[in-house]
């Protein structure tokens, strides 16, 4: 078995036995490396009571290449546009071998507590975030009712 | 310690590998050499002193005379240092890589650490030796941690087998797992290590800034780390990589430009002079190039910041809009713009039929009868619209003037390859048709390097003039710049002209080319030098076409570009 396989072998077994809170993921059929993960909207913010679906694709090199993580589920948020790439910097350059899957499902949860409007992937949202954080909130709530329910 | 002494000055200016961009015909040398003598003996007093002084002598001689205090030291023109030259030294890699060696060396003793690590901290600050030792004794912990270091002489890094361990990474649990920790304590199998190093140098270029595996970790993989775990050809990227960095951040030195080549130049002129030296070196390889822009070719006696706004100004169409003003006008009524290709001053517009008067730009109707023949034109309105033509008529043909020569002598230096070939065919014919050796003939190809030479800084000297404010100190450099131009011309003629077989007319026609160059390249000397000390001493005053923004001008354009 390979060493990345055995790695995400180990990594399922820990996610199913411990996962992290509000968190859940999984291989989607027979193949370790193409998961489907699941993020419930974190309480207190815009998105709560929303479920996400979220694509996780391990390449061979992983652990050393991030694995590549996008939305399913419509989400109205700078950082996640509307292809639900997601702009987080452990998926990219930060990226360091010794994280795990739900090391990366925990981050994008505060993610989404915490927008990063100054390095916005979306700059509309940014902006409206910044600007007019009410009427971002109401925005994010109806996106949630109706993408994520 | 004889080897401290050494590391205080690795990096010295002057060193034996000098090598000066110019190179004097063998006959000027000797010429000057007679010169310098000859203004020794007139000194008179101290003939005996210079008896039987050859040139070995002639320092102890100025050390002498510069002790008494009566006479001013006599010193040869050539061995007096050139303004125009820089001195630099070129390098090869494995140099470079014992300079490196040596600075780390040292910092490890003067830090007390493992040289390995000195190296980091070094690459962390760019190779200012200096300024890390300052920050160091000043807080040693947050200037290592800055740098991704941990000194600490008990943590060596070596693959060890720790019992009960497994990798985070690839979650092997092996009893005879080899790991390795940096001095952070995260440890990491030696298999992980090593692709993820890999990955890194291989993938992503990186070498001075591969970081612990560790999430938020910033310890640097030093070195011999990097040695243990990847395989040879990983390892010698790594190494050139390593190099290469080196040589880029340093302020001092700079890769040869040319392709394949291998060299780098280290010079000492900080990007802050470049508003007042041209520091152009040539690479052992052969290639000429500047050390502050990195442009090849020599671009005296233009400092870098005026070369780039020259280079701009031929490259963009600001031209064309200057022409535009000086060869039209605008409709006065629909403000089309119209070219007078032909006819009389009665001119009617294309678009909007608006009749009106070339001349004063006033409508057709108030000329009257008067036609051919404007009595309006003295008026204000159209004294001004003629002022403000002429003013930017004045601006192109100046701007004109000076690309003009600028280009040609381009395009001259250009076909110098063509007039390569052109002399080496003469070479050999004059090789069948006289008595002369094939050394003997040498003089047509130097006469040719000496044209291109003069070219190439003729080239420059008009970009130079074009940004030069009118004055008595621009008189001067245009006189020096005819004067050289003049000499590159008839040399260039003499090379040009077809060869006479005769050998009388062949000895006649060396004689004269030898003088003509020696003598195009002592003005080009004088060029050179005097623009050189003007710029060394801020006598040149450029107009207004050269100040980007308020009085910034040289010194900002200079540190800007640098940048």
């Amino acid at each position: 078995m390979s060493s990345s396989a055995k790695r995400l072998q180990k990594e399922l077994a820990e996610i199913s036995l411990n996962p992290p809170p509000n968190c859940s993921a999984g291989p989607r059929g027979d193949s370790l490396f193409d998961w489907v993960a699941t993020l419930q909207g974190p309480p207190g913010s815009p998105y709560e009571g929303g479920t996400f679906f979220l694509d996780v694709q391990f390449g061979p090199e992983y652990p050393f290449r991030a694995p590549k993580v996008t939305f399913k589920t419509r989400i109205y948020h700078c950082n996640i546009n509307m292809h639900g790439q997601i702009c987080l910097d452990i998926l990219k350059d930060q990226w360091s071998p010794a994280l795990t899957i739900s090391k990366v499902l925990l981050s994008i949860a505060s993610l989404l507590s915490d927008p990063n409007p100054h390095d916005p992937l979306v700059g509309s949202v940014a902006a409206e975030y910044l600007n007019n954080r009410q009427a971002h909130d109401k925005r994010a709530k109806e996106w949630t009712q109706r993408y994520a329910r | 310690m004889d080897d401290l002494d050494e590391m205080n000055s690795p990096v010295s200016p002057i060193s034996p590998q000098k090598r000066r961009h110019h190179d004097l015909s063998q006959d000027d040398d000797e010429d000057e050499d007679a010169l310098a003598e000859f203004a020794m003996d007139e000194d008179g007093d101290q003939d005996d002193d210079f008896d039987g002084g050859d040139g070995e002598d002639d320092d102890d001689v100025d050390i002498d005379m510069g002790n008494s205090g009566v006479f001013s030291p006599v010193v040869a023109d050539r061995d007096r240092d050139k303004t125009h030259i820089v001195s630099f030294t070129v390098h090869a890699v494995p140099a470079i890589v014992e300079t490196q060696t040596r600075e780390a060396n040292h910092v490890a003793t003067l830090l007390g650490t493992q040289p390995e690590h000195a190296a980091t901290l070094l690459r962390a600050f760019r190779w200012n030796k200096e300024r890390l030792i300052d920050l160091y004794f000043n807080d040693p912990d947050a200037t290592s941690a800055t740098a991704g270091v941990i000194l600490d002489s008990r943590k060596q890094p070596r693959p060890l087998v720790v019992p009960g361990f497994v990798c985070d990474v690839c979650c092997a649990d092996d009893d005879d797992l080899l790991s390795l920790a940096l001095s952070c304590g995260h440890r990491f199998c030696v298999g992980c290590y090593g692709h993820y190093v890999e990955t890194k140098i291989k993938d992503e270029g990186e070498s001075r800034r591969i970081q612990c595996m560790q999430r938020g970790c910033g310890v640097i993989v030093d070195e011999k780390t990097v040695e243990q775990c990847v395989g040879k050809d990983v390892l010698a990227k790594y190494k050139d990589l390593l190099l290469r960095t080196f040589v880029d951040d340093s302020d001092f030195y700079r890769w040869c430009p040319a392709p394949n080549c291998q060299f780098a130049v280290e010079c000492h002129v900080t990007p802050a002079r470049l508003a007042r030296v041209v520091p152009t070196v040539t690479c052992q390889c052969g290639t000429t190039f500047c050390f502050g822009c990195g442009a090849t070719g020599d671009h005296k006696p233009c400092t870098c910041w005026l070369v780039k706004k020259w280079l701009k100004k031929c490259a963009d169409d600001s031209e064309t809009s200057n022409w535009i003003s000086a060869n039209t006008k605008e409709c006065t009524k629909c403000g089309s713009t119209i070219e007078k290709n032909g006819g009389c001053n009665h001119m009617t517009c294309r678009r909007c039929k608006h009749e009106f008067c070339w001349v004063c730009a006033g409508p057709w109707s108030e000329h009257g009868t008067q036609w051919y023949n404007c009595n309006r034109f003295d008026e204000k309105e159209a004294v001004e619209a003629r002022d403000h033509q002429a003013k930017s008529r004045a601006a192109l043909q100046r701007y004109l003037h000076y690309y003009n020569r600028y280009a040609n002598h381009e395009q001259s230096a250009k076909l110098s390859q063509e007039l390569h070939s052109k002399t080496e065919k003469k070479m050999s014919e004059v090789q069948a048709n006289s008595t002369l050796s094939w050394i003997e003939v040498q003089f047509l190809r130097k006469a040719v390097d000496v044209v291109v030479d003069c070219r190439t800084t003729l080239k420059w000297t008009y970009a130079f003039a074009y940004y030069l404010a009118r004055d008595n100190q621009t008189a001067l450099f245009e006189d020096n710049q005819r004067d050289l131009e003049m000499a590159v011309e008839q040399l260039s003629e003499l090379l040009e002209r077809p060869l006479e077989p005769e050998a009388d007319k062949i000895a006649e026609l060396k004689r004269v080319v030898q003088d003509k160059s020696v003598y195009c390249s002592s003005r080009r000397e004088v060029v050179l030098e005097d623009t050189a000390k003007g710029l060394l001493e801020d006598r040149w005053k450029y107009n207004t076409d050269a100040q980007p923004a308020g009085s910034a001008g040289p010194s900002g354009g200079g540190s800007s570009s640098s940048a």
